[in-house]
């Protein structure tokens, strides 16, 4: 195409009120394209494996998340082995972690967890989905484990000191899933009605769930 | 019997190998205690350049203090720093 031939006059000039169709493709972007052509190509994966993941990771979501906690706090007995071994109690629930595994860190009245990823993104994909855009930026991953406490406040959570922060970087093999403490008012609601107040960010440990 | 046990205080390395890493810089050189073994898994620097990561090494999560950590953390003494290094990472500490 040698012309603007989209329209009837060329486009020096913007119209007002809509946005230019540029779609750069990014550097790293053309990289990943460009490995994952020759995955294809030579057979290492299949486009049907890639979309087949795609698909799968793009099925999950904070609900699932949101029911383990809510049988953690009606099942004392599932909440042992959650903790004990966060990967297999999941899988009792017909989750899969994938090729990692999960530890379970539980808020208390002394302690509260707070999960970050400081070299990428790491996150329990497959029991909340995809992670915010906020989990990946720079600025949450830098500044969680320098000040949790003032990176908490942004977030609307204000910690007493008499309450310890730990803080998770989860720089390698491992997924974390905080366990929230069930909140004030809530004594004997199903784990259904349970579930629906458990937040992606309360099981992130940026916020307190609120009954 | 793995090499480090639960509790014991360890130094993790202060080392600067080029390449992919997977040991924060900001814990490099800094000693904590043994939170927990999370079992034995292949070597990420290994794999990261097509190898297979054998031999497997031995996982800890190791606990830090944030004061350790950084010159005026703004919280109280007790909060803390948890994460994962593998044991070619981590030397003992004489008490």
């Amino acid at each position: 195409m040698t012309t603007d031939d989209r329209g009837t006059h060329s486009h020096d000039h913007d119209h007002p009120g809509t946005t230019p169709d540029v779609n750069e493709t990014g550097y790293y972007e053309l990289m990943a394209e460009a490995m994952k052509e020759l995955l294809i190509e030579k057979g290492v994966v299949s486009a049907d494996d890639l979309r087949r993941n795609l698909e799968f990771l793009d099925s999950r979501d904070p609900v699932d998340g949101g029911k383990i906690i809510a049988r953690a706090w009606t099942d004392p007995d599932f909440k042992s082995r959650l903790l004990e071994d966060g990967t297999k109690a999941v899988e009792e629930m017909g989750l899969t972690m994938g090729d990692a595994e999960l530890v379970v860190v539980e808020n208390t009245d002394d302690v509260h967890n707070m999960i970050v990823c400081t070299l990428c993104s790491c996150y329990p994909r497959t029991i909340l989905g995809l992670p915010p855009d906020w989990y990946k930026s720079k600025s949450y991953r830098s500044r969680a484990v320098v000040e949790p406490r003032s990176v908490l406040k942004e977030f609307g959570t204000e910690l007493p000191d008499s309450k310890t922060v730990r803080v998770h970087d989860s720089n390698a093999d491992m997924r974390y899933l905080v366990l929230p403490q069930q909140p004030e008012g809530t004594d004997g609601w199903s784990a259904d009605r349970l579930a629906e107040i458990v937040t992606r960010d309360a099981m992130v440990g940026v916020v307190l769930p609120q009954a | 019997m793995t090499m480090f046990s639960v509790g014991e205080r360890v130094r993790i390395k202060d080392s600067h190998p080029p390449g992919h890493r997977r040991t924060p810089f900001y814990v490099r050189g800094k000693t904590g205690v043994i939170e927990r073994y999370c079992g034995d898994f292949k070597n990420p620097e290994e794999l990261a350049y097509g190898f297979d990561g054998t031999p497997k090494r031995e996982l800890y999560r190791v606990r830090l203090a944030q004061n350790d950590l950084w010159e005026n953390y703004e919280g109280p003494a007790s909060d803390t720093l948890d994460l994962e290094i593998y044991d070619h990472w981590l030397e003992k500490v004489e008490d």
